[in-house]
């Protein structure tokens, strides 16, 4: 009987941690949003900072974010897929795949603000003729190198998620392998690739520490890849620490919030179209 | 045909240039952060900078022990909060959630694990300081305690996913022969299904400490960045992240303190890459005895 009454008490304590789990989430969710609505608006969005940041609005920050994640993206998405091919389809496992693999995971465990030591010496002073020092570029760079094991992981799953039989078949039709890649590999692992760059881009748009020695609080909008800019998060950040304005804080991290979200509900789309493939085939 | 087979070779090996690429980065990383550290140790000896608790960059005093010991404090502050609240959540999804409850829970673990720092950080600096001043009564709530608190919240998805992946891959077997012996379901979990996923949640638990460490953004909002050793959870503290954030504005290029900082940097640096390194042999492992 004491079992009994054990195992019932265990039960309820087992739904309470993950109602307490929820909870947490919905007060973390519900507190930005409450504080940040308020200053909320089109305008918000689409204007200048004024005053130093304490009115108007936080445009630069939008474009920053913009144009950091586009140059992450662009270094990391085709390096990351084209990685991923070459684990899947032109590679038996062996001694180059596990160097490959156990690089990409170390890499991912590097610390963030290592990656801002990174950044700041290789691109803001070694290559700084060529990156144009703390700039919006080894921003991204610094930000692509760091999505990068990501997208391999995500890409190659899905790549091998692809039925064997479907390569066969391909084969068996006289297609040669790079036929084979186009034809059958990538588009069958479109909806997988898709959600890891989704992933990625969300890491990409919420990450301070790697950027934070390039990218100052800077109110024009930026002018070239080159140049100095300013991203949601590193605002944020100098925003509430210094105590500069903490109702434009609030707008700024429901903005990168309402960004998170929105990435987090197409991954779900993707997920539950991948489910249905998985199921069809 | 033959005009196939050069294509294949031409873009087979552009993908393996593609392919070392992260092996590269790596090695790059090491390359850079060492190339930025070691001179430091020309001034300053090994001794002195991981035992010594005096950091005075402006009198060439470079002991970084209270920043160490703040990090590992934070960290275990947050795993004992995170690791009870975790696995329970972990055993809920994977053994007695409906399948309704899960697609609620599981979902907003995925969401609480895509929240960036920084948004962690600023609900910190206000509802979490807030509540720690209000509960112990302190003069700031500005604490090692805080930013274990949201450290927990954060390494939360980490821990829960990764127990709930190896509670779900003990073979049913286990499970059905302890029913057949007359085990309640919290028996069955506690006696038999958690000891099989032990190695597994243990890794789980290895790879939230790595994240924890080298966490600086929510850390550095909370904590009160005194650069004083901490006296307990309710004294305000630096780790080594906040350290490095916080003075690298104001250090000379190759000076010794960004040499100091590259050190600091170093410390969570290969702390991580030997957890991940253990975290990920234990997955491998525990999954290994069952198949």
């Amino acid at each position: 009987m004491l079992s009994k009454t054990t195992d019932r008490l265990a039960k309820i304590w087992l739904w309470m941690s993950a109602l307490a789990i929820i909870l947490i989430l919905l007060s973390v969710l519900g507190y930005i949003f409450i504080n940040g609505i308020g200053i909320m608006s089109v305008s918000f969005l689409l204007d200048m900072p004024k005053n130093n940041w304490r009115e108007g609005g936080i445009l630069p920050a939008i474009l920053g974010s913009l144009i950091v994640v586009f140059v992450a993206l662009a270094f990391a998405a085709p390096v990351g897929v084209g990685t991923a091919v070459y684990l899947t389809e032109f590679r038996k496992e062996g001694l180059v795949t596990r160097i490959i693999r156990i690089s990409s995971d170390a890499l991912n465990a590097v610390p963030s603000i290592v990656f801002g030591l990174f950044g700041l010496s290789l691109f803001v002073f070694y290559l700084k003729d060529y990156t144009g020092g703390p700039s919006l570029l080894s921003a991204g760079l610094t930000l692509g190198f760091m999505i990068l094991p990501t997208i391999i992981r995500t890409s190659e799953v899905a790549m091998r998620g692809v039925p064997y039989a479907e390569r066969m078949e391909s084969f068996g039709l006289g297609a040669s392998k790079l036929q084979t890649i186009k034809n059958i590999v990538l588009p069958g692992a479109v909806p997988g690739i898709a959600t890891g760059l989704i992933l990625s881009i969300g890491r990409a748009v919420g990450e301070t520490a790697p950027i934070i020695f390039m990218v100052a609080l800077n109110p024009t909008v930026p002018k070239s890849l080159f140049g100095s800019g300013n991203t949601l998060t590193t605002q944020l950040y100098y925003l509430a620490m210094e105590g500069i304005s903490m109702k434009v804080a609030f707008g700024t991290a429901l903005t990168l919030m309402l960004v998170i979200l929105t990435l987090n509900a197409i991954t779900r789309v993707f997920k539950k179209r991948l489910s249905r493939n998985l199921r069809r085939g | 045909m033959k005009e196939q087979f050069t294509w294949e070779k031409i873009v087979g090996a552009v993908l393996m240039l593609f392919s070392v690429t992260a092996l590269v980065i790596l090695l790059l990383i090491m390359l850079f952060i060492l190339d930025g550290g070691l001179p430091l140790f020309n001034k300053v000896s090994v001794f002195d900078f991981l035992l010594g608790d005096k950091w005075m960059p402006a009198k060439g005093l470079f002991g970084a022990s209270q920043f160490i010991i703040a990090a590992l404090l934070v960290t275990f502050g947050a795993v004992l909060i995170s690791v009870p609240l975790g696995i329970s959540c972990a055993i809920f999804l994977a053994e007695i959630a409906p399948p309704w409850a899960k697609s609620i829970v599981r979902p907003a673990i995925d969401l609480m694990a895509g929240i960036p720092s920084i948004i962690y950080g600023v609900f910190a600096l206000i509802v979490i300081v807030n509540l720690v001043r209000v509960a112990f009564n302190v003069a700031s709530g500005e604490t090692i305690l805080a930013a274990s608190i949201i450290l927990a919240i954060m390494i939360l998805p980490i821990i829960i996913s990764i127990s709930q992946d190896s509670i779900e891959s003990v073979p049913k077997l286990y499970k059905e022969g302890s029913y057949a012996l007359g085990a309640t379901d919290w028996q069955t979990i506690r006696r038999v299904l958690v000891p099989a996923a032990g190695p597994g949640i243990i890794a789980g638990i290895i790879l939230a400490m790595g994240r924890a460490i080298g966490e600086t953004m929510a850390v550095v909002l909370v904590i009160g960045n005194v650069e004083k050793m901490p006296s307990g959870l309710l004294s305000p503290g630096e780790t080594l992240t906040s350290a490095i954030l916080l003075e690298m504005g104001e250090a000379v290029v190759k000076s010794t303190q960004y040499n100091a900082l590259f050190c600091l940097g170093l410390v969570p640096f290969i702390l991580v890459l030997i957890m991940s390194i253990l975290s990920s042999r234990l997955i491998t492992k525990s999954k290994g005895r069952f198949a």
